[in-house]
């Protein structure tokens, strides 16, 4: 697929998206036409119905549906256009499946320059291609000036469940399952942070945001008993590990310690009074796999590169006072709770 | 980037000799007060409570500025905030904090333009930025925050800004130790005295009631390593019957204050002031000099003010005395949660309520 799709001659017409690209007239149609269609048809299929006719042979699939409305747009590591796909992408993984279509669908803010778009459009593209998904449909839709920050992102996706798959999520989590973390967490969180804030660091920290559908194909093709897996997104490991322990029914020990965070997010967290286990990621995940398959599964995950810092950071318990507890560095226990609402920095 | 000289202070082995050193060093019941909420924080983060002999007992002090930030003060910054044409600005951790009725997140959702800034001077950069607009910072905070929002007032007097002001709400620590010392429900033994507050005001001020009282006072950091060690400073003197001013924080804090208590004594005079939960303490606040009264955004914007009474059901008061300890409210957790909070140190980061709810739910 060529990503590169170069519309001078649109863009230098149009530099900026006007209500009228939303209007279901000829201006929209070349919008749709030059930017869109243009990088996302296949040889098969053309853009051209009012939806896409799908073919498996597999008779169970997964299918989700997510929004991104992420500020700013273009961010340390990324752009809103890789993580509509990426997120997408990871949780059709964390089900289980091989992610194979997704829609995507624009809300564009009137006055949101068109090269803005067109290099949103170009993530979008190389992000599908390096995940092996296919877009398939979409819409967009322009709003006035002031009723959206920029553009929104709505991806939805269908992935094919392999039949040999036993069922994975939290009600296939035993005691005594290692909980396993696939990389450094609370990097997406503090880069976005960063830049939101105007606050520079020594180091740039980048965005995290990477597919997991590899790594997971691998797992489950070599074998390895997945009980669960959730992609860590919003919340961070703590909200992800409260969900899974309350919806098993199990509780959850953790080692502070062998949490992987990189020196540069502790100390911006640090700066800010922001604990990184509840600092948003969009490449990491966490795993519930039967303890003597924990070895096998951190060296399956090293081979890849977005999960090479991957780590065995505790163990599914019978369940205590709270679903999750963990072991400080100084050796004692204390509760990882849910966040509450967001994390807001300290006064002093 | 590694962060230099935070690990170190969290160091297990250290930990571990801190703790049997002051087991080996204590022969009677003592109760020492931390002062400020980041300490408490620490402590229940760590545990370090649970690493030390049952003879000592931490008492949770009222070093929480959100959370003594009278409800007056902030019903007048959510109707300050609701004006048309304002930008009321304000730190993260107080926008969730309740006045009678709300809190600023709720003001904005219901269209007022409040923004979380990470200092005061982001609000005099928004004020020259936005000339047409009335930006309000609500100055909360010790002698911590203050000299950094009297900074802010010199530099929008400097650059001539008309259109930034201040709600100011901020509070003193040493008229409050006096406070706890002097009630008859708390009986402090030694005071963790606030660390951060030090490097500003220096500690000279200490040394006259730690000799009034009979109380060892160590000015004490915030890294688990450094609580210990300010446990094992007083522990001695108590046991040895001392009653003197330490300095465990050598490494940020000088015996008399520095440029920042100069800055901050410049724009602020001393005034009486109402903490939340606690009422009036003499000598318990800053607020503008006359010569930066124009500054003050409680004369700037006529919002009616509203008589109101505290929560009663919620019992941060005691809290903040140390009277009793969060778990001890029956409230806690049953009824008050951060989600649902009756009363400020259920929502503060640096609350003692929102650290046990957050590490140690019973």
């Amino acid at each position: 697929m060529d990503s590169g799709a170069v519309c001078p001659r649109f863009i230098s017409r149009y530099p900026l998206v006007t209500m009228a690209h939303g209007g279901g007239g000829k201006l929209m149609n070349q919008l749709l036409e030059e930017m869109i269609h243009s990088v996302f048809k296949s040889a098969e299929e053309p853009w051209r119905h009012d939806g896409a006719l799908l073919e498996s042979s597999s008779a169970k699939m997964a299918f989700t549906t997510d929004s991104y409305v992420i500020t700013p747009l273009f961010f340390p590591g990324g752009d809103i256009g890789e993580l509509s796909v990426y997120g997408t992408v990871n949780d059709l993984a964390m089900c289980g499946s091989i992610p194979r279509w997704i829609s995507l669908a624009f809300i564009l803010e009137e006055g949101l320059p068109m090269t803005d778009l067109q290099k949103v459009i170009s993530s979008v593209a190389r992000a599908a291609e390096r995940c092996g998904v296919q877009v398939v449909t979409g819409d967009t839709k322009v709003v006035e000036k002031g009723k959206a920050d920029g553009l929104y992102i709505n991806t939805s996706g269908i992935g094919v469940m392999r039949s040999e798959t036993p069922f994975i999520g939290p009600a296939s989590v035993r005691e005594g399952d290692a909980v396993i973390i696939s990389g450094d967490v609370g990097r997406h969180g503090m880069a976005v942070m960063s830049v939101r804030e105007g606050l520079s660091f020594s180091t740039a920290i980048e965005s995290d945001m990477a597919p997991l559908n590899g790594p997971v194909d691998h797992l489950l093709t070599e074998g390895i008993p997945v009980h669960c897996m959730r992609d860590l997104t919003r919340g961070g490991l703590a909200s992800s590990l409260n969900e899974i322990a309350a919806a098993a029914g199990l509780g959850i020990y953790v080692a502070e310690e062998d949490i992987p965070v990189r020196g540069e997010v502790k100390a911006a967290c640090e700066v800010l009074g922001y604990d990184p286990l509840y600092v948003a990621n969009e490449g990491c995940m966490v795993l519930f796999v039967p303890g003597a398959a924990a070895g096998d599964t951190i060296g399956m995950l090293r081979s890849f590169d977005q999960c090479r810092n991957a780590a065995i950071i505790g163990s599914v318990v019978k369940r205590g006072i709270a679903p999750v507890t963990v072991r400080t560095v100084l050796g004692t226990s204390r509760v990882l709770d849910m966040i509450s609402g967001e994390q807001l920095p300290r006064i002093c | 980037m590694d962060l230099k000289y935070i690990d170190e202070y969290r160091n297990r082995e250290l930990a571990v000799r801190y703790s049997e050193m002051i087991a080996a060093e204590v022969s009677k019941p003592w109760k020492i007060m931390e002062v400020c909420g980041g300490q408490t924080n620490c402590i229940v983060r760590y545990g370090l409570d649970r690493m030390l002999p049952s003879d000592i007992t931490l008492i949770h002090g009222p070093g929480c500025p959100v959370c003594v930030t009278s409800v007056a003060l902030i019903d007048r910054a959510l109707a300050v905030a609701a004006l048309p044409g304002v930008i009321f600005c304000s730190f993260g951790d107080m926008l969730r904090v309740p006045g009678s009725s709300s809190d600023l997140l709720s003001v904005k959702a219901r269209g007022a333009d409040v923004r979380m800034v990470y200092s005061p001077l982001d609000a005099v950069s928004l004020a020259a930025a936005n000339p047409h607009r009335q930006i309000v910072f609500f100055a909360v905070g010790f002698e911590t925050t203050a000299p950094v929002t009297a900074m802010a007032v010199r530099r929008a007097e400097a650059g001539g800004l008309s259109n930034f002001s201040m709600i100011v709400a901020h509070v003193r620590v040493p008229p409050v130790m006096k406070v706890i010392l002097s009630s008859p429900n708390t009986r402090i033994d030694g005071f963790l005295a606030a660390g951060h507050v030090c490097a500003v005001t220096g500690f000279r001020e200490y040394e006259s009631f730690s000799g009034e009282y009979g109380v060892p006072v160590v000015v004490t950091g915030f890294e688990p390593l450094d609580i210990l060690q300010g446990v094992l400073m007083t522990v001695r003197q108590l046991e040895t019957g001392v009653s003197r001013v330490q300095n465990q924080y050598s490494r940020v804090v000088n015996r008399d204050s520095g440029a920042a208590w100069e800055l901050l004594d410049s724009v602020y005079e001393i005034v009486d002031r109402n903490w939340r939960g606690l009422g009036v303490i003499s000598g318990g606040g800053f607020d503008l000099r006359s010569r930066y009264r124009r500054f003050d955004a409680s004369d700037r914007f006529q919002v009616p003010s509203v008589e109101v009474e505290e929560n009663t059901g919620c019992r941060s008061g005691d809290v903040l005395k140390g009277i009793i300890t969060p778990v001890e409210c029956c409230k806690f957790s049953a009824v008050c949660t951060p989600e649902n909070p009756l009363g400020a140190p259920m929502v503060s980061s640096e609350g003692a309520c929102a650290a046990y709810y957050r590490y140690r739910r019973q």
